[in-house]
């Protein structure tokens, strides 16, 4: 089969607006997004800052929450694929602890299967986020914190007003990343749900590879890896522009 | 102000060192409780991997193996002596030696030459070609697939370990010319100016002057691309099928084929296996690891 080299102009792009599947895609993207950054985010904020509070077993605490980072997606996604099995995972145990009436199916669940990507991508990479968040509150002044001890602040509202708002280019690069990589996300629905049951927890980026080399629709397919990257385009244009004249401003 | 009852103020002393203790447990009672969110996968793993599959019917994610047994090992990482049908780890596991160790290697001198050029040779446009590194840092791998298979193709090294070393080496360029960058950057030039004075050309200057002081960010950069290759699962399912395929992929065909019964065991020793290297490289090289994470996203 011969590919036909003829000018369509974007009448692909059409074609995948309006196909369903893309459109269940870019929703299930949606969602994934914006619990998977958030959640992560509040994540390394929590341990971070619980991490700084001069902390004996910082260095082996901080191994522990980071290790999940090294572990490929594929193999993250193995382990979570069998605690969350609906008959002998999770389910299971809550049962014999004697919870008898527990039901964890969120794995072949349609409704829900969307959000077990979300619990495996948070525990992978929220470790990171509070490597991030702890290099940022590294290199906060201490003087400051002192200072506005002296003037009464609680520590609770010290965080609140002060540090984290200084934290501020923390909180974008984090954000960027974590965009990034729910934007690139593959490795993990494909070992955890293969995008079901059904097209259930479906997602752009596997939507491509499966238009492209399951489907031999690469039209199709080349119009969703052009709307992936414009995407990405779009976040980190911005982004790398601002982190240049930061530190051209820096300098 | 007035002074204060000694007493009193030894009251309220004492209840603020109470409940600075109360804080503190609290703090490690937090702190525990997420070390075991993280790491409970982990023993999950290893405790499946380490049962029988009946065992694994009668008791829960928790539960403790009644004897220690590696069978399952064994099966994942050499097969259960099948003709047909079996698919296990060992040739894969080579597959991903043979393809990580160039990768890693090409895309770090590369990275090295690159980062010393656009720091010590300064030329007109440096930086928006440094900015177009930076971008490749970020580029979606999906948006890439199908002219790489299409180049991959005409080049000939299709399906084939060779092709995969070129795509690692072309898409880790960007990261291991953005680290080189940014450390050559902050390296004076005055001691590339005196070399230079002395005689010293471009590649004479790279090895003796550079390249000894570099040990931090070839570790660095070195760790990073062994994990983000090791780990990699997208290329290799595109770019390679059947014998040719790492590890990654070999271990989603595993744990997808489903023959007649399902073996949880296997398939845990087998992901358990597939996370070795990249797991000890982080237990023993952590530091370098984590500067690697920190400096491919907060730059400068």
């Amino acid at each position: 089969m011969l590919p036909r080299y003829e000018f369509w102009g974007i009448n692909q792009h059409f074609r995948l607006w309006s196909h369903m599947r893309w459109s269940n895609a870019v929703e299930n993207l949606l969602i994934f997004t914006i619990l998977f950054v958030g959640i992560c985010i509040l994540i390394g904020i929590i341990l971070s800052i619980l991490l700084d509070q001069k902390i004996r077993a910082e260095g082996f605490l901080r191994t522990v929450y980071l290790y999940p980072m090294a572990l490929s997606f594929i193999v993250t996604g193995t382990a979570w694929k069998w605690i969350l099995n609906p008959t002998m995972g999770i389910q299971k145990l809550f049962r014999d602890w004697g919870f008898t009436d527990f039901t964890f199916d969120w794995l072949v669940n349609r409704e829900m299967s969307i959000y077990t990507i979300v619990i495996a991508a948070v525990w992978q990479s929220s470790g990171f986020v509070m490597a991030l968040f702890l290099a940022g509150l590294r290199s906060i002044d201490d003087e400051i914190i002192k200072a506005a001890k002296i003037d009464g602040a609680g520590l609770y509202s010290i965080y609140i007003t002060i540090i984290l708002p200084m934290l501020r280019p923390v909180f974008m690069s984090s954000i960027v990343i974590l965009l990034h990589i729910s934007i690139k996300s593959y490795d993990l629905v494909i070992a955890l749900t293969a995008g079901g049951p059904g097209t259930s927890s479906d997602m752009p980026a596997l939507f491509m590879t499966q238009m492209a080399f399951h489907r031999s629709e690469i039209g199709l397919a080349s119009a969703s890896a052009v709307m992936m990257f414009l995407t990405v385009l779009a976040i980190v244009v911005p982004y790398l522009y601002s982190e240049l004249r930061r530190q051209d401003a820096g300098r | 102000m007035p002074a204060a009852d000694p007493q009193q103020m030894e009251a309220v002393e004492r209840s603020s060192a109470r409940k600075r203790t109360f804080f503190r447990w609290l703090l490690f009672l937090l702190l525990g409780l997420f070390a075991i969110y993280y790491l409970a996968p982990m023993y999950v793993m290893i405790v499946t991997s380490l049962k029988t599959m009946e065992e694994i019917r009668q008791g829960n994610l928790m539960t403790l193996p009644n004897e220690i047994m590696f069978d399952s090992w064994k099966t994942a990482w050499s097969g259960r002596g099948y003709a047909a049908g079996d698919v296990f780890l060992r040739p894969f596991f080579w597959n991903s030696i043979k393809m990580v160790v160039p990768a890693v290697f090409i895309s770090t001198f590369l990275g090295a030459l690159n980062g010393y050029a656009l720091t010590k040779w300064r030329f007109k446009g440096d930086n928006l070609i440094f900015l177009m590194f930076l971008f490749g840092c970020f580029i979606p791998y999906q948006a890439i697939l199908l002219p790489m298979a299409r180049t991959l193709g005409i080049l000939g090294i299709a399906n084939s370990i060779t092709g995969l070393v070129v795509v690692h080496t072309v898409y880790g360029l960007s990261f291991t010319t953005m680290f080189f960058r940014n450390y050559y950057i902050s390296i004076p030039d005055e001691m590339i100016k005196a070399a230079r004075i002395d005689g010293a050309g471009f590649f004479k200057i790279f090895f003796k002057v550079l390249l000894p002081i570099s040990a931090p960010i070839i570790v660095v950069t070195v760790i990073w691309q062994f994990t983000g290759i090791w780990n990699d699962f997208l290329f290799g399912s595109s770019f390679s099928f059947g014998e040719a395929a790492p590890i990654q992929v070999a271990l989603n065909n595993m744990v997808l084929t489903s023959t007649s019964v399902k073996e949880y065991n296997v398939d845990m020793a087998a992901a358990f296996i597939a996370g070795i290297p990249t797991l000890l490289v982080y237990v023993f090289a952590g530091k370098y690891f984590i500067r690697g994470l920190t400096a491919g996203s907060v730059k400068g």
